[in-house]
C-alpha cells in the first residue's frame, strides 16, 4: 500500500503550518467575479477572509504567523484572529481543504 | 477586503449530488454577462459506453452507444477548451469505463492545459502503474475509483461487477494511486446485495487511503430501474446503513470525508436533481450529445443537441432540452405553488416521466405526489421478495426493449 493520507484527525492551534494539498486548487475565477477553491466533487466559495488566509497557507508560516499578518493588515487585535482562523481551518481540516 | 470578517468564515459548498451551487446561476434580470452568470460548474464527460464491467446499477442509458461513433480525440479536446471558455470549473471523465480509451492521457492534458480540474471516474481494472502515471504527468488531479463491496468479500463484489478478480485488481490500482500522490475517493454504489457492509466498506476506504467515500445509494434509473426488484434494500437495512454511516462520519472526522448520496424512495423530499435541470451540470456522452443530466434521453420529446454541430456555450445557454425544464416556468401543480420550488425542483424530471409519463410533473419521491404511496409501496414490497437475477449492463442485453416502466404491479417478481 501506498503511504495513507493522514489516518488520525488533524488539530489546529497556533503552532500548525496548514498548507493547501496539490489536488486542492485556490483560483480566482474572473467569470465569476470571485474566489474558489476547487476540490473533488466540491467547489468551495471563501470569503475575502477565507481568502486572505488561504492564501497564506504554505506550510511554512503558522497559524500565529498568519494572523500576526492579518492582524497588522487589518489592524485587528491578533488573539481574536487567532481563534477565528483556527476554527474556520480545523472545519477545512476535516473537509480535506487544508492539511495540518 | 477592508476589514477581517469579525466570525465565521462562509462556504458554499457545491457538489454534484446535492446541487447546492453557489454560482449565481438563477436566471434573472440582474445577470449581465450572460455566459458566465449561467455557467454550469462541473462537465460530466461521457468519453464512451464501452466497459469490462457489467455492474446491474450502470447509471448509463439502456441502448449503449457504440465505439464507432465516440468523439475523436480532437473533437473531446475541442469540448475541454469550450468548457473553460464557457466557466466550468471541473470535469468529471466518466463512462463507461474512460481507461478504455487509448487518447485519455491527451484529453486529461487538454484541460488541464486550459485550467480544468480533472477528475477520472474509473472502475480501475484496466489501468497500470505506468499509465497512471502518464495520467498525472498530463495533469490528472483526482481519481475516484468505483467498488463493489469490500475485498473480504471479493467473490460478491466481482459477482456484482461481472468480473472475475476485480476486487482484487482495485485494491492494487487504489495502491499505485496513492503511492503516485494522487488524492483518491472510493464510490461504493449500495444495495441490497451490500448495505450491511456499509460500515466495512468505509472503514475500507480509510485502509485504501481514500480521502473521500461516497456512499451511494443506488438511484434507480437505467440500468438501476430494470433491476430494481433485486437491487432494492428494505426500509430497515436502509436506516441502518444510514445510521452506521452517522456514526462512522463522527468517528472518522478529519480522517475521510464520507459523503451519502440518499435513494429517494425512502428519503422525505425529492432531491434536486443535478441541482437542478440546466443549472450547474453539463453532460456530453460518447458522440457528442449534450444532455442536462446523463439519463435524459429517457425523456420522449427532448431535442439534444451535439458538440459536432455547434459550440457548448450555445447549447447550453439555449438548447431546447436544456430550456425546457429549466428555472420553474415549466412546473404545474404541486410543485408551482410549492415553498420548496427552488431547492429540489420538482425532484427528478428523468423519474418523473418513468413514472407518470409527463417529465413536467412532480416527482413521485415527493409526498406531494398523487402518485407517492403507490410508488413508496413498490420499494416496500420489491425489497422483501427474493431477488432475481440481475440483468447485467452489457449491449443489447436489456432486450428485448422494455417499455416505458409504469409503476409495476407489486405481485409478479
Amino acid at each position: 500500500m501506498g503511504e495513507a493520507s493522514p489516518r488520525v484527525r488533524a488539530i489546529v492551534t497556533a503552532d500548525t503550518r496548514p498548507v493547501l494539498p496539490p489536488h486542492i486548487k485556490l483560483r480566482h475565477d474572473a467569470g465569476r467575479g470571485r474566489w474558489l477553491v476547487l476540490a473533488p466533487e466540491r467547489v468551495f466559495e471563501p470569503d475575502d477572509t477565507a481568502v486572505a488566509v488561504l492564501k497564506l497557507c504554505d506550510g511554512a508560516r503558522t497559524v500565529g504567523d498568519i494572523a500576526g499578518e492579518l492582524a497588522k493588515e487589518y489592524n485587528a487585535p491578533k488573539d481574536e484572529i487567532v481563534t477565528d482562523i483556527v476554527a474556520m481551518l480545523q472545519d477545512l481540516a476535516d473537509k480535506g481543504v487544508v492539511t495540518a | 477586503m477592508k476589514e477581517i470578517a469579525p466570525t465565521h468564515v462562509k462556504e458554499a459548498p457545491v457538489t454534484m449530488d446535492t446541487g447546492e451551487l453557489s454560482c449565481e446561476s438563477a436566471p434573472g434580470p440582474e445577470m449581465t454577462d450572460v455566459a458566465c452568470a449561467r455557467a454550469p460548474i462541473g462537465l460530466l464527460a461521457e468519453l464512451t459506453h464501452r466497459c469490462p464491467l457489467q455492474c446491474p446499477y450502470c447509471s448509463n442509458p439502456l441502448d449503449l452507444e457504440r465505439a464507432n461513433t465516440e468523439l475523436s480525440t480532437e473533437e473531446w479536446q475541442k469540448v475541454m477548451r469550450q468548457a473553460a471558455q464557457l466557466g466550468i470549473l471541473q470535469i468529471h471523465l466518466s463512462g463507461g469505463e474512460p481507461t478504455v480509451r487509448r487518447d485519455l492521457e491527451e484529453i486529461v492534458k487538454t484541460a488541464a492545459e486550459v485550467g480544468l480540474y480533472t477528475n477520472l471516474i474509473t472502475a480501475a481494472v484496466l489501468l497500470t502503474r505506468e499509465r497512471l502515471q502518464k495520467l498525472k504527468d498530463a495533469g490528472l488531479d483526482h481519481v475516484q475509483i468505483s467498488i463493489q463491496d469490500v475485498d473480504t468479500a471479493a467473490e460478491n463484489a466481482d459477482r456484482i461487477a461481472g468480473y472475475k478478480g476485480g476486487s482484487e485488481k482495485k485494491k492494487i490500482v487504489a495502491g499505485w494511486v496513492r503511492e503516485l500522490g494522487l488524492p483518491l475517493t472510493i464510490n461504493a454504489p449500495i444495495h441490497r446485495h451490500n448495505i450491511k457492509n456499509v460500515e466495512a466498506i468505509i472503514d475500507y476506504a480509510v485502509e485504501l487511503g481514500a480521502g473521500r467515500v461516497e456512499i451511494a445509494h443506488v438511484q434507480y434509473y437505467a440500468w438501476a430501474l430494470k433491476n430494481r426488484a433485486s437491487l432494492m434494500p428494505t426500509r430497515e437495512d436502509f436506516m441502518t446503513a444510514a445510521k452506521l454511516t452517522e456514526k462512522a462520519r463522527e468517528r472518522l472526522k478529519g480522517v475521510i470525508v464520507i459523503d451519502m448520496v440518499v435513494p429517494d424512495y425512502y428519503a422525505k423530499f425529492p432531491k434536486p436533481c443535478m441541482g437542478g435541470w440546466g443549472r450547474g451540470i453539463i453532460n456530453v456522452t460518447p458522440q457528442g450529445r449534450v444532455l442536462p443530466c446523463h439519463a435524459a434521453e429517457s425523456i420522449a420529446g427532448l431535442e439534444f443537441d451535439s458538440v459536432r454541430d455547434k459550440p457548448l456555450g450555445e447549447i447550453w445557454l439555449n438548447g431546447q432540452a436544456f430550456q425546457k425544464y429549466r428555472g420553474t416556468g415549466w412546473m404545474k401543480e404541486p410543485c408551482r405553488s410549492c415553498p420548496r420550488r427552488e431547492i429540489d425542483y420538482g425532484g427528478c424530471r428523468c423519474q418523473a416521466f418513468a413514472l407518470t409519463g409527463d417529465a413536467a410533473n412532480t416527482d413521485p419521491a415527493c409526498s406531494l405526489s398523487p402518485l407517492h404511496a403507490e410508488w413508496a409501496n413498490v420499494a416496500e414490497v420489491e425489497s422483501h421478495l427474493a431477488s432475481p437475477e440481475f440483468t447485467y449492463r452489457r449491449p443489447g442485453g436489456a432486450s428485448p426493449k422494455p417499455v416505458r416502466e409504469k409503476t409495476p404491479a407489486p405481485t409478479d417478481a
